[in-house]
């Protein structure tokens, strides 16, 4: 039983950061009916921005050397909130780079550019930082060492419940912004119909900028936090986790933001427990013949509706 | 395509045939040496080492006098970005195009083993420093190595940890689509059962490359109440599977491989890796004579210690040029050369290399001692033990 919540919360973790990067291909589908195949990338230039500024910050605010010392929380929070911010400029350069001009072009020509981004992306890192690895700092040394909270055998840890906390958090303000504000709106009538929507005056090349900024600041946030995790960064790192989340889009339903969620931590759930009760050789093939299964019998996804004729298809 | 876009093509392709061609104008007064490293890939550092080592030996080694002529030395570094198919490639283009005489590499057995089956088929004579994989080598007369294989690693690890840990219970986790650690993670698992028999092994966990997420095999792991982790896994892998077993609650040793010896290490792992050990052919600290020597050259020139992986291609690079001269003399009939060059270094007797005195077997394979490194709590490398084959010392 212990081993059965420990995994528990070992999935939530896992699927807070599918959750996360799922948002970004969801709702750039769900407006723009367009897979951004680069996202995986965004997510892993987002981590190499977030490394830099978590190094600036540290250096400028930290207890140790920082002209102005700050508790290590609000570093933190500093740390993620620059690191979207950055990240939804280069999401909007893919967009504006990338997308725009093939916005009249076949469908399989815009899928492709983005894997051709994610490679140029991938590349440049590559070519700016050479291929070692790179160690993401500590952000909360005083949360990892101290006395992790354990409930019956099961360890918690602060830094998966401070992940868990800060994904929910983020996928809430993004549900709100998207139903309760003027730009939500429009986003939500041009993915209701995209041709028409654009002629009543919506601009849609701002939208788009919109569409691809929150789901990039979503990247970026999410890889401060699977940085926090997972601290070895690489210029690769995007790619698997990327595909994964794709797949969980695709699952939730696309264009939906709950189902993009919700899948989000279902894979997370499925892939670990497929890990535990199977022969972990065989995760992923359990995993991904599960979701294939679910596609089979619900083949919009979760939450995700049939597309009519009049979007663009 | 229009055919002035055609034309545009045409002549860039041809542009690069003719650049290929002169660049391939070598000479016959020149002995050319392939290194096929991973520069760029999972394990960047490994194929920086491989360079560094290599262009140090060229330093030493600007010409080569065979038979009483002298050749200059020239090396042909191609990157295998750490990929099994890049290697391949690597390999073909350095043995077709380049006409090397020789291929120095590929390093992880990932690459090594169908990379060799390349230079074994062109009948080009390849050694390679730092895989451990059988496979490598096996019914495979063109290709050598210079590190000890793994079914001797997995045995000397079993052996370490039941006398020093006192273990009874092993658990393994290790990439199951990789040659290396899967390889070794079933040697391990062979020899331990061998000692505490069947069963002894209570969780053999895998992942595959990539992973960054180990939490289920690891709660498996600390729930099959094993007394020792072994993870025959590459540095950038070994920093995040074992700060993620101390998250989980693991307070037990950690044993690792040959594959955690590098410099990098300890900068990614930290402080979650003081206090584990390894296996691994050489140690930089408390090294003595020419191992020494190399390892003061080595870090006054590129500012760390060299890993493992830099001394071996050292040894490498030398035992080439033993070969080399040991042949005799070059006719300029590559063929021919090559033929000579393996023959040479199949013979090859007690070569006093910087990571051990070492012959070569009928497989290509030398047989030398290993070492159990300790990482300390200053985060370098300790010697702790070393560790024969039967009837060697």
């Amino acid at each position: 039983m212990t081993a059965f919540f420990q995994n528990v919360v070992n999935a939530l973790q896992w699927g807070s950061f599918y959750a996360l990067i799922a948002l970004g291909y969801s709702m750039v589908y769900g407006v723009l009916l367009l897979f951004n195949f680069a996202h995986g990338d965004i997510f892993m230039v987002g981590a190499y921005i977030g490394f830099f500024v978590a190094t600036a910050f540290l250096a400028m605010f930290g207890a140790a050397t920082g002209l102005i010392a700050l508790p290590s929380w609000l570093i933190l929070l500093l740390v993620i909130l620059a690191t979207m911010f950055l990240t939804s400029f280069l999401g909007m350069a893919v967009e504006r780079i990338g997308y725009r001009p093939l916005r009249n072009a076949p469908r399989a020509s815009a899928a492709i550019t983005g894997l051709m981004i994610g490679i140029i992306l991938e590349t440049t890192i590559l070519a700016i930082f050479g291929a070692q690895r790179m160690k993401f700092p500590d952000m909360l040394p005083a949360l990892s060492s101290a006395v992790q909270p354990v409930v019956g055998g099961v360890v918690i840890s602060w830094q998966k419940i401070l992940i868990v906390v800060v994904s929910i958090v983020l996928m809430l303000l993004l549900q709100w912004f998207v139903s309760n504000t003027k730009w939500g709106m429009a986003m939500r009538a041009m993915a209701y119909d995209f041709a028409a929507v654009p002629l009543m005056g919506v601009p849609l090349n701002r939208i788009a900028s919109l569409t691809f900024a929150l789901g990039s600041a979503l990247a970026g946030a999410a890889a401060v936090l699977y940085s926090m995790a997972y601290p070895v960064l690489d210029p690769y790192m995007g790619i698997t986790v990327g595909w994964k989340a794709f797949v969980a889009a695709i699952l939730g339903g696309r264009g939906s933001i709950k189902g993009a969620a919700i899948a989000g931590f279902l894979l997370g759930f499925i892939e670990i427990f497929s890990a535990t009760i199977f022969p972990s050789t065989y995760r992923d093939l359990i995993a991904y013949s599960i979701i294939l299964v679910i596609l089979v019998f619900r083949p919009h996804g979760l939450f995700g509706e049939e597309h009519t004729s009049k979007l663009r298809l | 395509m229009s055919k002035r876009a055609i034309l545009i093509v045409i002549l860039l392709i041809s542009l690069m045939a003719v650049l290929a061609a002169c660049a391939n104008a070598g000479g016959t007064d020149t002995i050319k040496i392939g290194i096929n490293a991973p520069l760029t890939g999972d394990i960047p550092k490994v194929g920086e080492g491989t360079k560094y080592a290599a262009q140090m030996w060229l330093e030493d080694n600007p010409e080569l006098e065979v038979g009483g002529k002298k050749y200059k030395v020239e090396l042909v570094i191609e990157d295998n970005e750490s990929k099994a198919e890049s290697a391949t490639k690597a390999n073909t283009k350095l043995i077709t195009q380049d006409e090397v005489l020789v291929i120095v590499g590929p390093q992880s057995s990932k690459q090594a083993v169908p990379a060799g089956g390349v230079a074994n088929d062109n009948k080009t004579p390849m050694i390679s420093p730092w895989s451990t994989n059988p496979a490598t080598t096996k019914d495979r007369p063109w290709v050598f190595r210079t590190p000890f294989l793994d079914p001797f690693q997995g045995p000397v690890l079993a052996k370490f940890a039941t006398e020093e840990f006192g273990a009874e219970k092993a658990a393994v986790l290790y990439d199951v689509a990789s040659d290396y650690p899967k390889g070794l993670a079933e040697y391990f698992k062979n020899a331990w059962e061998e000692i505490h028999g069947p069963g002894s092994v209570v969780a053999f966990e895998s992942f595959t490359t990539k992973d960054a997420d180990f939490s289920a095999q690891l709660t498996k792991i600390k729930d099959s109440d094993a007394d020792v982790l072994f993870l025959p896994q590459y540095y950038n892998e070994v920093a995040l599977i074992v700060p993620q077993a101390h998250q989980l609650g693991w307070d037990k040793p950690i044993l690792g491989s040959d594959s955690w010896g590098s410099a990098e290490l300890t900068k990614l792992c930290g402080a979650d890796c003081y206090g584990d050990f390894f296996s691994t052919h050489y140690v930089a600290k408390g090294a003595k004579g020419a191992t020494k020597e190399f390892i003061d050259r080595y870090k006054a020139k590129y500012g760390y210690v060299p890993d493992d992986v830099g001394a071996l291609t050292w040894d490498a690079m030398n035992i080439v040029k033993k070969a080399i001269q040991d042949c005799g003399k070059i006719t300029g009939d590559i063929e021919k050369d090559r033929q000579c060059v393996r023959d040479a270094m199949a013979n090859i007797k007690n070569f006093e290399g910087i990571t051990g005195k070492m012959s070569f077997n009928d497989q290509g394979d030398p047989i030398k001692c290993a070492v159990i490194v300790k990482i300390n709590d200053q985060g370098e490398f300790e010697f702790y033990k070393q560790v024969c084959p039967e009837g060697m010392k």
